[in-house]
């Protein structure tokens, strides 16, 4: 495998595995406050928010890319603020392409650990009050824990949907090598170039790690299935 | 926990604009407190009022000078030194037993610890247990552990949602015995929620009866259940309980003889327990009234062991085939369910001395 491919490699990964860790950093309260936030208050615009975290699944990834892209630009307001900053615009760079894969992905993530959350229910979080555990001591010792299919779940479908992604990466990223080029672009690029051999590598490389990656959330979730009735 | 203690409600939930609970009451924060009333009266409504999992309004709670709720004051759940244990046994599934068992008990400060964990461990005799998961547990085994995680927590006061609801006929009888050693040897006051008259009569000395989010009743078990109005809603679970003391075994015949009522002058013979009980110890026994019957003169020549003299005190006819009367004996309350005809052909009538033939007798602890 040539320079550039490994090049390409690296950088899909990289991306896939921030915008991993920054979902399920950010993606977790979020998940926790649709799945059990209160009703009043705030908690009115839950219903709102679960669509507006929903409609990456729904919209086409090249409008969203294209409404990224006017709001990185120069005359956008993402791009006004990164330039008052110092930071130029974010366009075309690996910055904008990771913002643009953390919306695309953030249903993927959210979703699996929102459902986790509600899986719950009340009694456990009751059963933690009674026992002197406050809230935040809850959620850490007794929500998190259990709801670790979800979260697990959640965080292989957000990096292999990063991994997977096209429109947007095109849109806000363009096909910049060694800066914004990722996996399926090359691959769109060797097929482009009628270089099927190159293009075979990569895609069925695609292929075995995501059937790797979903095999091994079974072998894992197994395996908790059985510590938890041993 | 001195007696005087007091744990004091005051509760009003609405639910769809209907008053769930109503209630203003003073607890004995000592013993166990039985609430009992049909499903939908608000029993765990009040619980749950009680621990800080709902909240009232308006509402107060105290356990002595401890206010928990009022008009400036909330406690949340955690910050209340309670014990919990919901009708399912609501085990955390991502812990072995023995984390379970200390999830609360490290939570709570080691001076303010007063239970120690091998001793609720030993009561429980859970000690086989502690490696497994909750999952590989049998329902009675869950709620064995449910209760001694509370404990472990060293709460100041026990509340119980249905603890045996969930279970079997057999597991519940395996279970009773553990409530009645926990009230005993750790000396915490407890809620007990259950629609099971026999429990409360097991169980606890004093006795709620709540009807529609109301308290109907409220006062020690004994005189609660010796009340007709009240008997006569709970069918052939209507009985009273009496209160004695062992005085003999009788191993050659199985029998034990019990003293009951003032200065221990009624007598009454029931089948030994096994283990035999030592002369002496307390003992409360539970009369049904459909195994009370009545005569004028002490019969001769019959398969009977118990005849107490007694006097009529109440007669409840509700026009229908059966009567519910309340006798005294020795100053203790019976009840005596007969068929109405019987009454009006033996012509009973409140004050008349009569002999209470007693045909089955439960031996309750």
């Amino acid at each position: 495998m040539d320079a550039a491919s490994l090049a390409t490699i690296r950088l899909s990964i990289e991306l896939a595995a921030a915008t991993t860790v920054i979902l399920l950093a950010f993606g977790t309260p979020l998940a926790w406050w649709l799945a059990r936030g209160s009703a009043h208050g705030l908690g009115r615009l839950r219903a709102p928010m679960r669509a507006l975290v929903a409609l990456p699944l729904v919209l086409p990834p090249s409008v969203l890319g294209f409404y990224l892209l006017l709001a990185l630009g120069p005359n956008g307001p993402i791009g006004r603020v990164t330039q008052a900053l110092g930071w130029g615009t974010l366009a075309f760079t690996f910055w904008g392409l990771l913002i643009g894969s953390i919306i695309y992905s953030l249903p993927f993530v959210v979703q699996p650990i929102v459902q986790a959350f509600e899986a719950i229910g009340n009694r456990p979080l009751e059963v933690a009050a009674t026992l002197r555990a406050g809230p935040l001591d809850a959620f850490w010792r007794v929500a998190l824990p259990l709801a670790r299919p979800g979260l697990m779940t959640g965080a292989v479908m957000g990096f292999a949907h990063t991994l997977g992604e096209f429109g947007v990466v095109l849109m806000i990223g363009g096909n910049i090598p060694g800066q914004t080029r990722v996996l399926s672009v090359q691959i769109y690029d060797h097929v482009e170039a009628l270089e099927y051999g190159a293009a075979h590598w990569l895609a069925g490389g695609m292929l075995l790690f995501a059937l790797l990656a979903l095999l091994a959330v079974h072998a894992v979730q197994a395996r908790w299935h059985r510590k938890a009735t041993a | 926990m001195t007696a005087n203690t007091e744990l004091a409600i005051r509760a009003v939930v609405r639910q769809d604009d209907a008053f769930a609970l109503d209630v203003d009451l003073r607890l004995p924060a000592h013993g166990v407190t039985a609430i009992l009333g049909p499903s939908g009266s608000g029993k765990t409504t009040l619980l749950r009022a009680v621990a800080g999992l709902s909240r009232p309004s308006p509402g107060r709670v105290a356990l002595g000078d401890a206010v928990w709720q009022d008009e400036t004051v909330w406690l949340p759940t955690h910050r209340r030194p309670i014990g919990f244990v919901f009708q399912e046994a609501s085990l955390f599934d991502h812990l072995t037993v023995a984390g379970n068992l200390d999830f609360g008990h490290r939570r709570v400060p080691p001076a303010r610890r007063r239970v120690a964990l091998d001793q609720v461990i030993d009561l429980l005799g859970i000690g086989p247990l502690l490696d497994r998961r909750p999952a590989r547990l049998s329902g009675g085994e869950r709620q064995r552990v449910a209760i001694a995680r509370a404990l472990a927590a060293s709460p100041a006061l026990l509340l119980m949602d249905e603890p045996l609801a969930a279970l079997d006929a057999a597991r519940k009888a395996e279970l009773l015995p553990y409530f009645e050693r926990l009230a005993h040897d750790f000396n915490i006051p407890m809620l007990y929620v259950t629609h099971a008259i026999d429990e409360a009569a097991y169980l606890s000395q004093h006795l709620l009866l709540l009807e529609q989010g109301r308290c109907a009743a409220f006062g020690p078990t004994a005189q609660i259940l010796a009340r007709l109005d009240i008997a006569q809603g709970q069918g052939d679970g209507a009985g009273a309980l009496l209160d004695g003391i062992v005085e003999s075994t009788d191993a050659a015949y199985g029998l034990m003889s019990v003293r009951f009522g003032n200065d221990h002058t009624g007598h009454i013979r029931c089948l030994q327990t096994t283990p035999p009980r030592a002369a002496g110890s307390p003992v409360r026994l539970r009369i049904l009234a459909r195994d009370v019957s009545i005569a004028l003169a002490p019969a001769q020549d019959t398969s009977i062991l118990n005849i107490v003299p007694a006097t009529v005190r109440e007669i409840a006819d509700t026009g229908t085939a059966q009567v519910l009367l309340r006798l005294n004996t020795h100053g203790m309350p019976l009840l005596a369910r007969i068929t109405r005809k019987s009454a009006d052909t033996l012509a009973l009538v409140p004050g008349m001395p009569v002999y209470a033939q007693i045909k089955g007798i439960a031996v309750l602890d």
